[in-house]
């Protein structure tokens, strides 16, 4: 049993009809993920992919019982389209939007607090469980079901990790990417817990980078709670104060975020930190023997 | 994206934020207008400060700023700056260029605050931030006397209260009037910055003068360029002289590229991937000159402009090409870079690694290309041999 998805999880996506909505589901279809449908208002009663288009969420799930939705809207539809879902009854919402508004995702957070639903991204690849299930942007390819969990702020970080691991024939349990924003739906201790708790991970890979506490307040997470090894690695440590990196979250400001303060305090809560992004697959291997 | 001094403080009149009297200027001409016309009111006696509008800190220190009851001093002083580069610390070693000057009517100064707001994202709330220790580097006096730095966050639910306000008033021993005017500004402060998609807002100093009245003396906005597209106005206010060319050029394409120090130019696909590109550049001896993110997408075009971006800096001895294939196959990708490089006719010698997808059929793509292309075999082969052509 993996964490959050499995084979028979049933996935509607948000932004069905649009380009990206449209490529990412038939590429999730032919990995296998149980999308049972779309929501696109105005096209409702529609069918696309071969699947029924609906106005809006509730009656998707409605008809559907769909328990999880993924969202590629545009930016200024991210919050709409976030609260519709959590609205709906959706337990997992992977929100793959770059570009949300960061006071838009305070509003979110508040209304997430109110329920049990869980918020994977925004501005994230999403989450994928090997030959089981895939939601979100990720190459399907290059994944093998195996021990490894893995969670990341970036995604093309977290194909590396993946790649790394399959490559040395481990494998993964499952991929969280939680995105790059400096206000995620999901940080790294929420995943951090599921995992240590998941029977399928039994060790943990932990993609950062710069720019805020999340690293920090992971780590101490980790020294309290996670008794499963943890093997990390930091993005950024060239990265100038007091610029954005690619992601909205990715800045070292007023000398706080940065990469030589996460790897100390990782270290200190005993997570292997390693240099280098090509040290993972190694780092993992000496664990294993 | 930033705003001028001048830009904030017209956004804090709107909000009822209490500022000094102040003119704009941008020629000679119009400074001596301006002067004219304080000659003719009573504010002539007064003492007056004229301070160039760039986009940095440490204005002061870098004789950007002047303080003067001598109105020729002022003429002079803008006369001087109009045109000219500022350089603060905080600047690279060209400067700013000083395009405006802010003349404004100087306080009676007789204590200094700060109050700031910013979005805290470890309380995922706006988070309003006042200090006794006004007109100093907040950042030290946080990170040395944390006791002096008073916090409070705002619920989006409920927005700022009153009675927030007034508790921020309290813990900066205000008294009397003022705890009223002080939360007056707190709660103009708050909404200013929730209206507007504010990331970061200061005021500092914000000064207590002596006639028992707070005003806004420095102002500084950063807003949120995700949410620029809702606020047309604000985005008119743009001032790309202040920004670096080939990062504004870069934005307008959606590539995200920031200058760096080095000689080895960077083209990598996510933002994630382009700074370990950066990191393991600087583990094998070399220095990277920028960071790029080609973003999603790698087509021969979008490939073309971000050669054309890095080659505009003429430190680069060569380019490292950086592309994870997840989705787009490599074979497209090799194909796509080989196009390029012909097109702007590259002349520095670059190094591609390409992994996912057909990586091995576009190894022997770019290999047999005939250009001065090498081709790595992994990310580690690709920065010994980057470092190595690099020298």
């Amino acid at each position: 049993m993996s964490i959050l998805i499995n084979q028979d999880t049933k996935v509607i996506c948000q932004g069905f009809t649009g380009s990206q909505g449209t490529f990412h589901s038939q590429q999730a279809l032919d990995y296998g993920t149980k999308i049972v449908g779309g929501v696109t208002p105005g096209k409702g009663g529609t069918t696309h992919l071969g699947l029924p288009v609906f106005n809006t969420v509730k009656e998707a799930v409605q008809a559907t019982g769909a328990t999880a939705s993924v969202i590629y809207v545009p930016a200024a539809f991210g919050r709409d389209s976030i609260l519709e879902a959590l609205d709906a009854g959706i337990k997992l919402i992977v929100c793959i939007t770059e570009g949300i508004p960061t006071l838009d995702m305070l509003f979110v957070k508040e209304k997430l607090k109110q329920t049990d639903s869980i918020l994977i991204g925004p501005n994230c690849p999403g989450i994928i469980v090997p030959n089981q299930c895939k939601i979100g942007i990720m190459p399907g390819h290059i994944h093998l079901p195996g021990k490894v969990g893995i969670i990341s702020r970036s995604g093309t970080l977290t194909y590396e990790a993946v790649k790394q691991t399959t490559d040395i024939g481990v494998g993964q349990s499952v991929c969280v990417g939680i995105g790059g924003d400096p206000i995620p739906g999901s940080d790294f201790i929420t995943i951090l817990s599921l995992l240590e708790n998941d029977p399928e991970t039994e060790l943990i890979v932990m993609i950062g980078e710069i720019g805020g506490m999340a690293e920090e307040a992971a780590a101490e997470y980790i020294r309290q709670y996670v008794s499963k090894p943890v093997v990390s690695y930091i993005a950024g440590v060239t990265a100038p104060s007091g610029k954005r990196m690619g992601h909205a979250g990715a800045i070292i400001s007023g000398g706080k975020g940065t990469a030589a303060a996460k790897t100390k305090a990782l270290q200190e809560a005993g997570v292997i930190v390693v240099p280098s992004l090509i040290e993972i697959g190694n780092a993992i291997k000496k664990i294993i023997n | 994206m930033n705003l001028h001094e001048y830009q904030s403080k017209l956004l804090f009149k709107n909000y009822g934020l209490p500022i000094p009297t102040n003119y704009v200027c941008q020629s000679v001409d119009e400074i001596k207008e301006i002067l004219a016309e304080i000659s003719t009111q009573s504010l002539i006696n007064k003492k007056w400060v004229a301070k160039c509008q760039v986009h940095a800190g440490g204005r002061g220190k870098a004789g950007g700023v002047i303080c003067t009851d001598n109105l020729n001093q002022i003429q002079q002083f803008a006369e001087h700056w109009l045109g000219q580069r500022l350089i603060t610390y905080q600047t690279d070693n060209k400067g700013q260029p000083v395009n405006k000057i802010l003349i404004e009517q100087a306080s009676q100064i007789l204590n200094e605050f700060y109050l700031g707001a910013v979005i805290d994202r470890a309380l995922q709330r706006v988070v309003i931030i006042a200090s006794t220790e006004g007109g100093m580097d907040i950042e030290s006096v946080a990170e040395n006397t944390p006791e002096l730095i008073h916090t409070m966050p705002i619920d989006p639910l409920t927005g700022p209260c009153a009675y927030q306000g007034r508790e921020l008033a309290f813990k900066l021993g205000l008294q009397g009037k003022l705890i009223n005017q002080f939360t007056k500004i707190f709660m103009g402060l708050a909404k200013l910055f929730i209206e507007n998609d504010v990331s970061l807002a200061e005021i500092n100093p914000l000064v207590l003068t002596e006639n028992e009245e707070l005003v806004c003396v420095d102002a500084k906005i950063v807003l949120d360029d995700n949410a620029l597209y809702r606020h047309a106005e604000l985005s008119q206010l743009r001032d790309i002289t202040q920004e670096d060319e080939r990062e504004s050029i870069a934005t307008k394409q959606g590539i995200s590229y920031v200058s760096l120090n080095g000689n080895i130019g960077c083209m990598v696909n996510g933002a994630g991937l382009a700074m370990a590109t950066m990191d393991i550049i600087k583990l094998y001896g070399g220095e990277p000159a920028n960071f790029l993110d080609v973003g999603g997408g790698t087509t021969k075009e979008r490939v073309c402009e971000a050669f054309k971006l890095i080659l505009s800096d003429n430190h680069v001895k060569a380019i490292l090409v950086n592309i994870f294939g997840g989705i787009v196959r490599c074979d497209l990708i090799a194909d796509g870079i080989i196009a390029a490089i012909q097109e702007i006719d590259l002349n520095v010698p670059v190094v591609v690694r390409l992994e996912g997808n057909n990586a091995e059929i576009a190894r022997e793509i770019l290999a047999n290309s005939q250009l001065n292309i090498i081709s790595a075999e992994s990310l580690a082969d690709a920065a010994q041999k980057i470092s190595a052509v690099a020298v």
